[in-house]
């Protein structure tokens, strides 16, 4: 199918929004654009990060799943207790597949649950002293622990319990990190809010904690890479070409990451920032106090990791930048190779993104290297820096939705009739019902890694395997053969 | 009264950026920019005005201040 117009895109938000009573139209007319690259800031075509309307289906999370889910939980030699009632821990459980090294139970904890077990009594009386029990509970069970975090769920702070108190004295007393932070899902609209608190708990609890310590030994060549969740092994991926272009990574944040590494990045020279949505709050703090500079960088497809390659090389010496064009060459051979296997089967075909706060831009680098057009993408939590961020990467008059609704996203689809979608487990298999072909860009649908040189073959091998499968020749949408099936019908009676 | 993280970027021009707006601007125009006086409006790229209590030297950059804003309203 052809690529729509301007005229055509801007008439198809249009129709799509007919359905909505006036009040809500108005608003979600508002997050609905079609890309115009001439644009230097995205708040003169969309607005962001709103709460979202009730009454429409959305998939965006809370602050809790932002700052357990996604900032904390990673962390692995650290228990994160789900403070409040179970299910929050439980039904979010390992879900996010940050890889990690180690031996789960003993000195990491990275996919198991714990939580205080919120029961009536706890809400009428307070939790503060099960609190107290619980952390001692897990210095007796698992000394090996580094540190405890307190992710309160949305009761605590409907209560007021004093879990900084608590931490305060469980710090003394056990003698590690212990980070209370209020992370309560009803804080803000979406996860984004939950990954500022996070931050915030990290500058407050944890960065300062070697402050006046020189001991570590530093070099001129330390970074620490920011921002990535090891899903799948992401991290891995990217550190190693960080580590061949001659730098040290002392820290990694937060996959795989351990509480003595984010102790120690007040140490680092530079902080390369990969998902800028959750992190960007702590690169700034520590540019702030610590005159660490950052830069955001892209390791999605070789293309943009060769463009941050030299940009972070940029910002060292000649050692490092001959090392990144050494890493660029050592691997050019291996990537050619991967376009040249899968660009001729990827060709011109037409994906539709809608992811967190990163991938939405980040990916499309990626899917051009294999000669694949991004149409449509948004948000599920950015804000207007990120969207400014992406109006450039996407084409002009693509479309761009930010918390887009089931529906909305339903009805987009039904009209671009894009070959691939790339979003969420909650979108997964209604579109696939739909005839279409469609990865989980969150999960990498149980796959991975995808960044670095050695993701991007994998990345290229899973689209061409999702898109080019036969399955999808046998799939007939109902609706679509009504007519042969009502012959069916008449025949068979 | 909001909090504006203020930093050079790598031309050297001032960038300005509200968290709680997610607003990132280069500034324009700054009313005084020399080594003894430093302050006053500040001018961004959108338009927007904003006021710093002029100081008798230059902040070490990057800083956080108070800024006040001058154009209310849309």
């Amino acid at each position: 199918m052809a690529a729509l117009t301007r005229e055509e895109t801007e008439a198809l938000i249009q129709e799509v929004l007919e359905v909505y009573p006036e009040q809500a139209r108005k608003d979600r007319a508002k997050h609905l654009a079609v890309n115009d690259q001439s644009l230097e800031k995205s708040n003169k075509c969309i607005t962001s990060n709103r709460k979202s309307q009730p009454g429409v289906m959305t998939i965006r999370g809370c602050a809790y799943a932002g700052s357990k889910g996604v900032v904390w939980g990673p962390i692995k030699d650290m228990i994160h207790i789900s403070h409040g009632p179970v299910g929050c821990g439980q039904y979010s459980r390992a879900g996010r597949r940050n890889y990690y090294v180690g031996t789960t139970g003993v000195n990491t904890f990275g996919t198991m649950n714990f939580t205080s077990d919120f029961q009536e009594k706890d809400i009428v009386f307070g939790g503060d002293k099960k609190l107290a029990k619980i952390m001692h509970e897990i210095e007796e069970l698992f000394p090996l622990n580094k540190g405890i975090s307190i992710q309160s769920e949305c009761p605590i702070g409907l209560i007021g319990d004093d879990i900084e108190a608590v931490a305060k004295k469980a710090n003394k007393e056990i003698g590690k990190p212990v980070v209370p932070v209020r992370c309560e899902g009803f804080r803000g609209v979406s996860q984004s809010l939950g990954h500022h608190i996070a931050n915030d708990a990290i500058r407050d609890w944890v960065l300062e904690n070697r402050d006046g310590d020189e001991s570590f030994p530093t070099t001129p060549y330390d970074v620490a890479v920011i921002g990535d969740y090891n899903i799948g092994g992401d991290a891995w991926a990217s550190r190693t070409l960080l580590e061949e272009m001659g730098l040290r990574v002392v820290a990694q944040w937060s996959g795989d990451g351990t509480i003595a590494e984010m102790e120690k990045t007040p140490k680092v020279k530079l902080n390369l920032i990969h998902c800028y949505r959750s992190m960007n709050y702590i690169a700034r703090h520590m540019e702030e106090k610590y005159k660490i500079p950052w830069i955001e960088y892209n390791f999605f497809g070789p293309t943009k990791i060769a463009e941050s390659l030299r940009k972070i090389a940029a910002l060292f010496d000649a050692t490092i930048q001959a090392g990144a064009e050494k890493v660029i060459a050592k691997y050019q051979a291996e990537y050619d190779a991967v376009i040249a296997k899968y660009k001729p089967r990827l060709q011109g075909k037409r994906v539709m993104l809608y992811v967190g706060g990163l991938r939405p831009r980040h990916v499309i680098g990626a899917y051009e290297d294999l000669g694949m057009e991004v149409v449509g993408t948004g948000y599920e939590f950015g804000h207007n820096d990120d969207y400014d961020r992406t109006i450039k990467e996407m084409g002009n008059a693509t479309l761009i939705y930010d918390d887009v609704t089931g529906y909305e996203f339903e009805e987009f689809v039904k009209r671009v009739q894009p070959d691939l979608i790339g979003s969420g487990i909650k979108e997964k298999y209604i579109f696939q019902k739909m005839g279409i072909p469609f990865r989980q860009m969150h999960s990498w649908d149980y796959s991975g890694p995808y960044h670095g040189y050695d993701g991007f073959a994998i990345f290229a091998r899973d689209m061409d395997m999702t898109l080019n499968n036969p399955c999808w020749k046998q799939v007939k949408v109902p609706w679509k053969t009504a007519e042969s099936s009502n012959v069916a019908v008449a025949a068979s009676a | 009264m909001p909090s504006v993280m203020l930093k050079k970027n790598a031309e050297g021009k001032l960038v300005f950026y509200v968290p709680k707006k997610d607003l990132e601007e280069v500034a324009e125009s700054i009313e005084f920019d020399n080594p003894d006086k430093w302050g006053g409006e500040v001018l961004l790229s959108d338009g927007s005005k904003y006021y710093f209590e002029p100081m008798n030297q230059q902040p070490d950059f990057p800083v956080t201040l108070r800024a006040k804003r001058l154009d209310l309203g849309e």
